[in-house]
């Protein structure tokens, strides 16, 4: 699994071990129980940051003029992606750049609970890869200043070319997509696109084409329906963001990118323009197809249905392949399809597809070795670095040409299709999910009520509009801006 | 060896009395403190924001939705477990009637008595996984594959909105009742054989036995589930997070306060907001606690 933030969790025996165990804590005294010591511990936010004390000299080679013999702690996510990429690729080509240097490397599935006891003492790692169902709130962090700002990174030499700044070396909207606070503090790494995935071998034996209009999605889903597939679904019980994605994809083709930037920054009545509720009415016309159920069911159940040919289009990004692969038969190849127009006016045309960087590295600002980490990084966004990665954890990154001459699985190699298909109509990314998190718990909620028809693409429209006002209205919630 | 006595006492408590200021009292009160601070927990240095917390709490849908849930636990959930566990015990213990002059159980309540505690002897996660595949929405799931038998379509136990808190309600009573079955059925051993037997020879039937002779006599035990129970209908976390959909769904129709508090605190980084939550739920639980005790209370019946 790997798109991380995004990707819910199957629960774990020791993830359900440790939740019981905070329940007890919970019911009592709550919160404030967990944290109990936290509080008025060391209080190492106020020791500045140590590590540029003992800095290297800065050359063309070491441009964060990192101390060779700096010790560097290296927190990588476990999850779909494995942790091989790291141990066995980019910490590799760190010690060889600098021997003397000691790498620390732990590997954890629970990001959250193993670090936030650290930064509210003080004592944090070098890189994170923070990712998984508990990872940690990037925009707390920075608010909290606990990270580091990247700007330097990009604007670093990059290690294959010298005379390009790494910023160069990526795709499009990588580095933006990584804002908080209008500057880069977060390294994303996975480029992963977003749409309707299919069985080609079944559509093919059906003699199917992905629908290209609404109206065809609703044709095809009477004719699948007929053969008794079900035509659309997903899993409401964990999954419900990747209906939203649907909805706030198709609202973005009707109306531009604007949109996306505009749902950011909680513009007033953004959840009620006409785009957003005809894309809503649309994916809500869809939602009728799939059965009750699939509101009780987790994603990989719904997965599971579709790799047993009962599922016809599942709304997904592009590490559903792999995250699918123990239990794809043979014969089944996935491919993705962009989501139907809706009007014959949307300002996008059929092709264009989201595209985006996602599944955030981090460098905490007060580690020992920030210079470290930032040079870490500038090795994870060389071409080596780049296609270790992918070579190990099946998944493009954002480093552009990496992947080249790499052999891509059928579900990679459509990907790559339906982006040149697109070409410059690539649907952006939403920043909201990491800024605002109990405004995308609403979404969740009221994305499943529309979807399984408990209300109506209206109602959906003034809810959403209702919680993204309060958010706007609450003062504790630090407000984020995007123009890009 | 009169003024040796104190130090030898003091000795002897300070360690325990230590402990439990530092792990029980202290984490309370740093709580109330952090409920008044906007902390993220990812510093050492929270804000003071005064009441802020719990002003927004009143305008919080999930924290009223779960305080809701809390009422339709407390007079559902430990009056049913009560009724069920009563009834039992008394047929494992005096139901059988009179069998050679002693008060005996049904036959083979040696075995339901087994039976019956053997849902306290799980954990609550194998619980969730177990009732997850019961509750299952479609026909794979067991009740449903067993209504599809009979002819009857899925019923949506955990995605119907009017339905999934009465399931989740259900699996807590199926897991408490083996244990207050155990409870009673020890309070009830502890009344005198001959109570009973002077009563059956005075030709009380089963009736009259339980409601004129064991529930008066079984009351503190009563008490004693009355508010184990309740304080468990403040609870629910685990079942709910396992079992509902979409965390508390759908449309917040399961959600209990600690898996609110969990969410704000472990999503959005909101610990001081989720400490509000917390000591909210402290002052239901107490004001719960301090009700029951004052409401029950009888006097003693002496035997």
């Amino acid at each position: 699994m790997s798109n991380s933030a995004r990707t819910p969790g199957d629960i774990t025996r020791r993830q359900m071990l440790r939740r019981l165990g905070m329940t007890v804590l919970a019911a009592g005294p709550g919160a404030g129980l967990l944290s109990a010591c936290a509080v008025g511990g060391p209080s190492a936010s106020s020791a500045a940051p140590t590590a540029t004390a003992s800095g290297g000299a800065v050359s063309a080679a070491n441009p964060f003029g990192v101390a060779a013999d700096a010790p560097l702690e290296v927190v990588i996510f476990k999850g779909g992606l494995g942790d091989g990429y790291a141990l066995e690729v980019h910490e590799p080509l760190y010690n060889k750049k600098f021997p003397q240097a000691k790498i620390k490397h732990v590997a954890t599935q629970q990001i959250a609970q193993t670090l936030q006891p650290r930064f509210a003492g003080g004592d944090v790692p070098d890189m994170i890869a923070n990712s998984g169902t508990n990872l940690m709130d990037n925009g707390a962090l920075q608010q909290e200043g606990q990270l580091l700002d990247l700007t330097e990174l990009w604007d670093a030499p990059s290690v294959d070319d010298p005379s390009k700044k790494v910023r160069d070396t990526v795709a499009p909207g990588t580095v933006e997509s990584g804002y908080i606070d209008g500057k880069p503090y977060l390294m994303n790494y996975v480029f992963s696109a977003y749409g309707l995935w299919y069985d080609s071998a079944l559509f093919q034996e059906k003699g199917w084409t992905p629908p290209k209009t609404f109206a065809e999605f609703k044709t095809f889903a009477e004719t699948a329906k007929a053969a008794g597939i079900t035509p659309f679904a997903y899993a409401g019980k964990n999954a419900a963001y990747y209906a939203y994605w649907m909805i706030l994809i198709s609202a973005a083709k009707i109306e531009g990118n604007q949109l996306l930037i505009d749902v950011d920054n909680l513009a007033d009545g953004v959840w009620q323009r006409e785009s957003m509720k005809q894309s809503a009415a649309a994916w809500a016309e869809i939602g009728k197809y799939m059965d009750k159920s699939f509101e009780g069911l987790i994603h990989t159940e719904v997965q599971l249905r579709q790799n047993q040919g009962k599922v016809a289009l599942y709304p997904s990004g592009s590490w559903l392949e792999n995250e699918q692969k123990s239990q794809t038969p043979e014969g089944f190849k996935y491919a993705l399809a962009p989501t139907p127009s809706v009007t014959a006016a949307d300002k996008m045309p059929y092709e264009a597809i989201r595209a985006t960087a996602g599944e955030a590295y981090i460098v905490p600002a007060k580690g020992k070795n920030p210079k470290g980490g930032l040079e870490y990084l500038r090795i994870m966004l060389s071409k080596e670095g780049a296609r270790g990665f992918t070579e190990k954890s099946g998944n493009i990154t954002v480093v552009t040409g990496a992947a080249d001459g790499l052999e891509l699985s059928p579900g990679n190699a459509s990907v790559n299709a339906a982006q040149s298909a697109a070409g410059e109509n690539i649907v952006t990314y939403s920043s909201f999910e990491n800024w605002y998190k109990e405004f995308e718990t609403e979404l969740r909620k009221q994305t499943n009520a529309l979807m399984f028809g408990r209300i109506s693409a209206d109602e959906f429209c003034a809810k959403m509009q209702a919680a993204a006002d309060k958010t706007k209205a609450d003062s504790s919630i630090t407000k984020q801006n995007r123009t890009v | 060896m009169r003024h040796g006595r104190y130090p030898f006492v003091v000795g002897f408590l300070a360690a325990p009395v230590l402990l439990y200021v530092v792990f029980v009292i202290s984490p309370y009160l740093q709580a109330f403190y952090i409920a008044l601070t906007d902390w993220k927990g990812l510093s050492a240095t929270p804000r003071f924001v005064g009441l802020e917390n719990f002003t927004r709490l009143l305008d919080n849908e999930a924290f009223w939705a779960a305080v809701r849930h809390h009422g339709v636990l407390l007079l559902a959930m430990p009056p049913a477990t009560i009724v069920i566990a009563l009834l039992f015990a008394f047929l494992l213990n005096v139901g059988g009637g009179q069998r050679g002059g002693r008060m005996t159980g049904i036959w083979g309540s040696k075995v339901y008595r087994v039976i019956f505690f053997m849902p306290q002897v799980l954990a609550v996660a194998v619980v969730g996984a177990l009732f997850q595949a019961i509750y299952r929405p479609d026909e794979t799931g067991v009740v449903n594959g067993l209504l599809a038998k009979a002819g009857i379509e899925p019923v949506g136990w955990l995605i119907d909105p009017d339905l999934a808190l009465w399931s989740i309600i259900g699996v807590m009573v199926w897991q408490g009742v083996g244990f207050y079955v155990v409870l009673f059925s020890a309070g009830m051993s502890s009344i005198p054989k001959d109570v009973f037997e002077a009563a059956a020879l005075d030709g009380a039937g089963r009736f009259t036995l339980f409601f004129r002779i064991t529930l008066p006599l079984l009351w503190d035990t009563l008490q004693v589930a009355w508010v184990y129970l309740g304080i468990a209908a403040f609870d629910g976390f685990a079942l709910v997070q396992v079992l509902s959909v979409n965390l508390g769904g759908p449309d917040n129709a399961t959600t209990v306060l600690p898996l609110e508090i969990w969410r704000t605190a472990f999503g959005p980084f909101r610990f001081g907001y989720a400490s509000a939550m917390g000591v909210a739920l402290f002052f239901m639980t107490i004001t719960f606690a301090a009700l029951t005790l004052r409401v029950t209370r009888r006097e003693r019946i002496e035997f």
